[in-house]
């Protein structure tokens, strides 16, 4: 069965008033809306979040949105994959209408943040890590600057090139209006800005960020009841890695992006050729030449190159990140991706506007802890 | 050496695959870890270091931290540590016991079972 998407939205994101299931509600009723389908209509409701019970102090925020939104007596069920619990939801929601188990189902992924201070939020995410590393006072950041010396150093890539995914990504947001930093910046502000886990620096990594996005699931079918044009959930695939960091053979390879990947690849019928324009994980700038390399799209070692030369840029031969990606979208935690899937769609449907591409199939990878968890997924306009 | 001394103890298979830190079984065969391997009076090699500017409540600030290589004869064992001085890629280090790493007061895993002490890496 052709699983579509029949709508999609996501809110602004920043930082925002509320609690969590107040940004949940408006991304889920904004998402119905937009097809006149009705809240008593969706048999599954799915929210993707990595940590309200830890950030403030609201666990149960599936039901709670349920019942907002009218969705009761729909079966609904929180996705926890840490970082990766958006790309997990939209697993979750292929899975329940490929099985036949729901005829209409509503993933909705929402993070609230910024209420509290960076050490606080940092220390909340580095629960995900083991206790021989949370007793070091490890970070996600910290990962990052272990790998990226490991990185810059093994293929003699320029510390600039890192620089330029975050120029790129900034450049994109600056066209996307739901995003937290619409302004772009240059290489030399990125390479000055405070160090933040040396080599890296404040401008590799994403920002806290409040917000949410949505995606509305049924069978194609069922999809062209309500619209002329929608996309398809053509491969979608996960797949883990170690939960020490430190005991993978090479921390600067991604496994569980390149399983993922290949999984979802023949799912699709596609490769790495196929796609137009994809959405990767730069929780830090780091993160975006390597899931280029384990996706096949950059040979090992090259994918630093990209950015630098224009290959994704908006105007390049594979567009990353056109949304901004999580570095200036943002990055609240469990609607990554989330959004990263809206911004397929919107890709796919020419509803981009400023940032809009050529494209007919597009990838999503969302990725938790360092590449603990992925989720990779591969979307196409319906036929 | 007495008993009640702590140790930076590495876990191994009877298939001679070592970890740190342990497993309920083997990541790379799958049967239970039977045997230690005890790398305290060893010494390792930094393979790559990273000093986090802005860290959790609790942390020090700043936190130099490092993957160490230690060196067996069925291959080798990679450890991660805090160092007690700056460290550069290729230098040799040496585990020294510390009674606590971070302070568990505001942290997330407070009033857990999380261990706070442990070992960091100093120059050898």
């Amino acid at each position: 069965m052709d699983v579509a998407v029949l709508s999609a939205s996501m809110t602004q994101f920043g930082t925002r008033e509320g609690w969590v299931r107040d940004l949940a509600t408006e991304a889920a009723l904004d998402c119905l809306d937009d097809t006149g389908v009705g809240a008593s209509a969706v048999d599954h409701l799915y929210l993707s979040n990595m940590a309200s019970g830890e950030f403030e102090g609201q666990t149960g925020v599936m039901n709670a949105l349920a019942y907002d939104i009218g969705a009761v007596p729909a079966y609904t069920q929180r996705v926890g994959q840490t970082s990766a619990s958006g790309g997990a939801g939209l697993y979750a929601a292929w899975q329940s209408i490929a099985s036949g188990a729901s005829e209409m189902t509503l993933l909705v992924g929402a993070e609230k943040m910024t209420h509290r201070t960076t050490g606080e939020a940092s220390d909340i995410i580095a629960s995900l890590t083991h206790p021989s590393e949370y007793a070091h006072g490890v970070t996600l950041p910290s990962f990052a600057g272990l790998a990226a010396r490991l990185y810059l150093d093994r293929f003699d890539a320029p510390r600039e090139s890192l620089a330029h995914v975050a120029v790129k990504n900034h450049d994109n947001a600056r066209n996307n209006p739901d995003a937290q930093f619409q302004k772009s910046i240059d290489v030399e502000t990125a390479l000055e800005s405070p160090m933040v886990a040396d080599p890296l620096r404040l401008y590799d990594y994403c920002p806290l960020t409040d917000g949410s996005a949505a995606l509305l699931f049924c069978p194609a079918s069922v999809a062209r009841e309500y619209a002329d044009e929608f996309v398809v959930l053509s491969g979608v695939a996960g797949a883990t890695d170690t939960h020490v960091v430190h005991e993978r053979d090479d921390p600067t390879w991604m496994d569980a992006v390149a399983a993922s990947g290949e999984q979802a690849f023949e799912m699709a019928g596609l490769g790495p050729d196929d796609i137009d324009v994809a959405e990767l994980h730069d929780m830090v700038t780091l993160l975006e030449p390597l899931q280029l390399e384990a996706f096949g799209f950059a040979e090992r070692g090259e994918g630093w190159r990209y950015a630098m030369d224009g290959t994704t840029t908006r105007d390049g031969s594979l567009p990353v990140n056109t949304s901004g990606g999580l570095k200036a979208r943002g990055h609240p935690l469990g609607a990554t991706g989330v959004a990263q899937a809206v911004e397929i769609y919107r890709q796919l449907l020419g509803e981009a506007g400023q940032r809009q591409v050529e494209a007919e199939a597009g990838l999503t990878c969302n990725v938790g802890g360092f590449g603990n968890c992925v989720t990779s997924a591969v979307l196409e306009v319906a036929r | 050496m007495s008993d009640n001394t702590p140790r930076l103890l590495a876990h191994c298979c009877e298939n001679g695959h070592v970890t740190y830190p342990s497993h309920p079984r083997c990541p790379d065969c799958g049967v239970e870890q039977t045997e230690t391997v005890d790398l305290t009076a060893e010494t390792g090699i930094v393979v790559s270091w990273t000093t986090v500017e802005s860290t959790p409540p609790g942390v020090r600030e700043p936190n130099t931290l490092a993957l160490v290589e230690f060196s067996r004869e069925s291959g080798t064992v990679t450890v991660l540590g805090g160092t007690t001085d700056a460290v550069a890629v290729g230098d040799e280090v040496a585990p020294v016991y510390v009674e606590q790493l971070r302070n568990p007061e505001h942290s997330v895993r407070e009033g857990t079972d999380q261990a706070w002490h442990g070992f960091r890496f100093e120059p050898a």
